[in-house]
């Protein structure tokens, strides 16, 4: 599969991950599109040397050609997946502690 | 040193998000095993993403610019240290965020 097709797919799967399957809807929050936009500033700065200089290099095949920052466009969605799916996570163990808090049921024990 | 650019790129995001983590007291270092648990299946799922490519020549790594040392499956160890070092940092931006803006909801306060 190309890099283009391969990022699509990852950004619905993250998707279907924070709405459905862990519930967190962080792409319906404020604070997450706020902390997003923050690290997409670093990201452009960060990936912009690694495929400026380059470090890394794309085969033009697998691609759809379009750069942002010296990066192709699919990096973008690359790391929009990778921090969506990554603070969904986090705040899923954060919200997930707090119930068994609540409900008086240790940590690491089994919930019923 | 050349070969000491793409570390050094992430060494410069863990120190600017470490100078976050103190002076905004974000603590997400102290709680380190829910940050363990969390870069977990970003690692795993964004890992195995990175081998694919590099098995199918979609990427490559430019000698000059990476220490050299490979991991199995060819993976150069700067790759594994990015999918640590990037989602850590997204999760300290996301709570210098929640720090900030006290009244933005992000899922996993106690009661929610």
């Amino acid at each position: 599969m190309t890099y283009t097709s391969l990022v699509v797919l990852a950004v619905a799967a993250v998707v279907v991950v924070d709405g459905v399957i862990l519930r967190t809807n962080l792409v319906r929050r404020k604070a997450f599109w706020t902390s997003y936009a923050i690290i997409l500033a670093f990201q452009l700065i960060v990936n912009g040397v690694l495929t400026g200089v380059p470090v890394v290099r794309y085969d033009a095949d697998v691609i759809i050609g379009w750069r942002v920052a010296y990066a192709p466009v699919e990096d973008l969605l690359f790391g929009f997946a990778m921090v969506l799916l990554t603070l969904s996570t986090w705040v899923w163990l954060g919200r997930r502690a707090h119930a068994r808090q609540s409900s008086g049921v240790p940590s690491g024990s089994t919930r019923h | 040193m050349s070969h000491l650019l793409y570390v050094a790129l992430l060494a410069g995001c863990l120190i600017g998000t470490a100078a976050v983590e103190v002076r905004l007291g974000t603590r997400v270092y102290a709680r380190w095993r829910r940050l363990l648990s969390a870069l977990l299946p970003t690692v795993i799922v964004f890992v195995t993403w990175d081998l694919y490519a590099i098995a199918h020549h979609q990427w490559t790594y430019v000698p000059r610019w990476v220490t050299g040392v490979r991991l199995p499956e060819h993976l150069p160890f700067e790759e594994l240290l990015f999918f640590l070092v990037v989602p850590t940092c997204s999760v300290i931006t996301l709570e210098a965020v929640r720090r900030r803006r006290p009244g933005w909801v992000i899922g996993d306060e106690p009661g929610s």
